[in-house]
């Protein structure tokens, strides 16, 4: 069969730093300073491969996951795909109408009404009127938005301008579905809704491209994964096989994971020197949700800091907290006294607490009632992912922000 | 580049379960239905591809018309306040006080029959000229042809200019002057008025993308602009030695051709001649120039 999708060594470098001209001034300035350089050549050390010889081939009707961490070049390959961005390298071949759903709302306008923005969202992404008329009720159904059609979105809460916005999308019925990430959002009802209207496209042979870091979506729709490394296919095969082999060598691929402190993570009074993470003696920064483990901070107290506290704030991928913590609340003698000398202070996070996904962590050092000495956001990064695919695993989807796994004891009381 | 140790495990990929036959790959980029290729020269215009498109410039038009008005208190009433009072102000500082010659037209009529014209041109490469910057996550998020962006906000602004157009009437009436046959032109100069907007605010647009310097341009451009232009004062009145200079700025033969056509007075059809050549060149020009940059917009926006 000839392939719906084919890459071919495809290889996207971005320039980084201050080398982009976004003044006039720059540019001029540069163009005096060296005349005979052209704009385009810079030099190397200022770029990165977000992408790097990439190849492979999707049949009609399939359904793929794009698996990998943040940075591993899903969103560049996907931006690629659908014609946000240019290749550096390498040529994709395209046998249909790509629908991309990068960001679902992408386009909706908070000043316009719930109508209106399924039109023009529809017709951003590629529709006709006539099309949009003909599928607009169902995608009102679809959304549950009925009595709220010609109301401004601004109006609206978060989840039903998700619902509406992929009600659209979905409704778009091009060949190619590319859909990154949208499940993250959204109640565990319209999750499940939106999983059901992904393999109704998929029935009626159309092709899917997911992207997703979370393996329990992935596996549950996709037959097939890619797994992105460092911007290469490290794995593409059965699902099955990649989240596996994902999960064997994340130790080998993320580690050692030590967060170098970046320069504003140092005051006069502490310095940060590194923060990693522990599980089962290996430093990683895949976390299997069944074990505990640790985080290590290691930092230089400079300056006697009497009644001062560290706290580590940790946020999911949504932004939302999930629990903060200190080392005021079980307070130790280095705590109290705060003396000057380098400290290593480890945080034990039990297993059997936290929801599968992505986790950042911020760290700071405040004195009660007075000051924040230093505070250093999104310093640490873990992903929390579960091993196998069982009862327990069921308590990932349930409505919350942690899903601990608690003891029920239930002793009979009357005949 | 941290792990590049650990990278060697992960080089020996187990493909399996891909229901794809072996297939020559040459096959598949000759007849792909769309091509995606690092070495494309971005000089193709993909004309089909706008077309197929073409719906989107209605949408995003009713969407800059829709979203202009909502939340202000007067609405669309803002299309006939800001060329009317511009043209009392003008009647009262360059009519009455400067003494202004108006081609034998009163002088509130002139300057109104200048204005129309002269505010869409100015609103539509303003506002297209930002337009690209502002829809920054529509590109980065989205594929379609960015050109309907900037086109999209040039059109809206042509309801305005309709809406402001027929305050004219009223005035028409009140000076005693009759439509002559020449006002069958208006279209072809509305029309044209609309091509170099769009030119002009492509143009801008792109740049502003990469520059952001432009940004503070526009409206210095758009003052000096007003004073290259016979909008205040009619074009009889400069010396024959700098002539020239009103003639190749394209915006002349726009304007005094919409004020011989609504006003009856006399064309000028060398000076509409050269404002046709003019605009045609640089709408081709910035057409060919927004196509070859449009594909990096989404890394720099």
């Amino acid at each position: 069969m000839k392939p719906i999708i084919a890459v071919e060594g495809l290889g996207k470098r971005y320039r980084i730093g201050a080398q982009s001209h976004n003044s006039l001034r720059d540019a001029v300035a540069s163009l005096v300073r060296s005349p005979f350089r052209t704009f385009r050549s810079n030099g190397s050390e200022n770029t990165i491969w977000a992408l790097k010889d990439v190849s492979f081939e999707v049949a009609p009707g399939e359904v793929v996951g794009i698996i990998g961490r943040n940075g591993a070049g899903k969103s560049t390959l996907l931006k690629i795909l659908s014609q946000i961005t240019r290749p550096t390298e390498g040529r994709v071949a395209l046998n249909g109408r790509v629908g991309s759903l990068l960001e679902v709302g992408t386009g909706f306008h908070s000043e316009l009404t719930g109508r209106e923005n399924v039109f023009l969202n529809g017709a951003i992404l590629g529709m006709t009127r006539v099309e949009i008329q003909r599928k607009f009720d169902e995608i009102v159904a679809f959304a549950e938005t009925e009595q709220f059609l010609d109301t401004p979105v601004k109006h609206y809460s978060s989840g039903m301008i998700v619902r509406l916005a992929f009600a659209v999308a979905a409704h778009l019925e091009p060949e190619i579905l590319i859909v990154d990430e949208v499940l993250a959002v959204g109640d565990v009802e319209f999750q499940k809704k939106c999983l059901g209207k992904m393999n109704e496209v998929t029935r009626e042979g159309r092709t899917v491209l997911f992207v997703s870091h979370d393996f329990n979506a992935v596996n549950s729709i996709c037959e097939r994964a890619i797994l992105l490394h460092q911007g290469s296919v490290a794995m593409s095969g059965v699902t099955a096989d990649v989240t596996r082999y994902y999960l064997d060598h994340s130790n080998n691929m993320y580690s050692p994971i030590t967060w170098s402190p970046r320069p504003d993570d140092s005051v006069d009074e502490v310095s940060l020197n590194s923060v990693n993470i522990l599980q089962n003696d290996l430093a990683t920064s895949a976390i299997n949700c069944r074990d505990p483990f640790i985080i290590h901070i290691d930092y230089l107290i400079k300056q006697p800091l009497r009644g001062s506290r560290f706290f580590l704030i940790v946020r999911n991928a949504q932004g939302e907290v999930v629990f903060t913590t200190s080392d005021y609340d079980v307070m130790t003698t280095e705590a109290e006294t705060r003396r000057p000398g380098r400290f290593l202070s480890r945080i034990l996070i039990p297993g059997g607490l936290l929801k599968t996904g992505g986790y950042y962590g911020s760290l700071g050092l405040d004195i009660k009632d007075d000051r924040v000495v230093f505070a250093a956001d999104d310093t640490v990064h873990f992903d929390v992912f579960e091993p196998e695919d069982d009862t327990q695993a069921t308590r990932h989807r349930r409505p919350g922000a942690i899903a601990p796994l608690l003891s029920w004891q239930t002793t009979e009381l009357s005949k | 580049m941290k792990t590049t140790e650990s990278h060697t495990n992960l080089t020996t990929p187990a493909t399996s379960g891909s229901k794809l036959e072996t297939s020559s790959t040459v096959d598949v980029f000759a007849d792909a239905k769309i091509l995606i290729d690092s070495r494309d020269s971005a000089l193709g215009l993909h004309l089909r591809e706008l077309w197929s498109y073409r719906e989107l410039l209605y949408f995003l038009t009713w969407r800059d018309i829709k979203l202009r008005y909502k939340q202000t208190v007067l609405g669309a009433t803002w299309v006939i306040i800001q060329p009317l009072f511009t043209m009392l102000l003008f009647t009262l500082i360059f009519g009455k006080l400067a003494r202004m010659p108006s081609d034998n037209v009163p002088y509130p009529l002139f300057a109104y029959a200048g204005l129309v014209p002269w505010t869409f041109f100015s609103n539509a490469i303003t506002n297209s000229g930002q337009s690209l910057v502002g829809n920054s996550n529509l590109i980065s998020k989205v594929y379609f042809p960015r050109i309907y962006i900037p086109a999209g906000a040039v059109g809206a602004g042509l309801l305005d200019f309709a809406i402001a157009s027929l305050l004219l009437g009223p005035m028409l009436f009140y000076y005693k002057i009759s439509l002559t046959s020449q006002v069958l032109l208006l279209p072809f100069f509305a029309v044209l008025a609309t091509a170099l907007a769009l030119g002009v605010g492509m143009w801008l647009a792109a740049l502003n993308v990469k520059y952001r310097d432009i940004r503070y341009a526009i409206p210095f451009l758009v003052q000096l602009w007003l004073f290259a232009s016979p909008v205040i004062y009619p074009a009889s009145i400069v010396p024959p030695k700098w002539k020239w200079v009103l003639a190749i700025n394209p915006l002349t033969g726009v304007i005094e051709g919409f004020r011989s056509a609504i006003l009856g007075t006399p064309l000028d059809r060398t000076s509409a001649l050269v404002s046709v050549i003019v605009t045609f060149i640089i709408l081709v020009l910035s057409f060919f120039a927004f196509r070859r940059v449009e594909d990096s917009f989404a890394d720099v926006v």
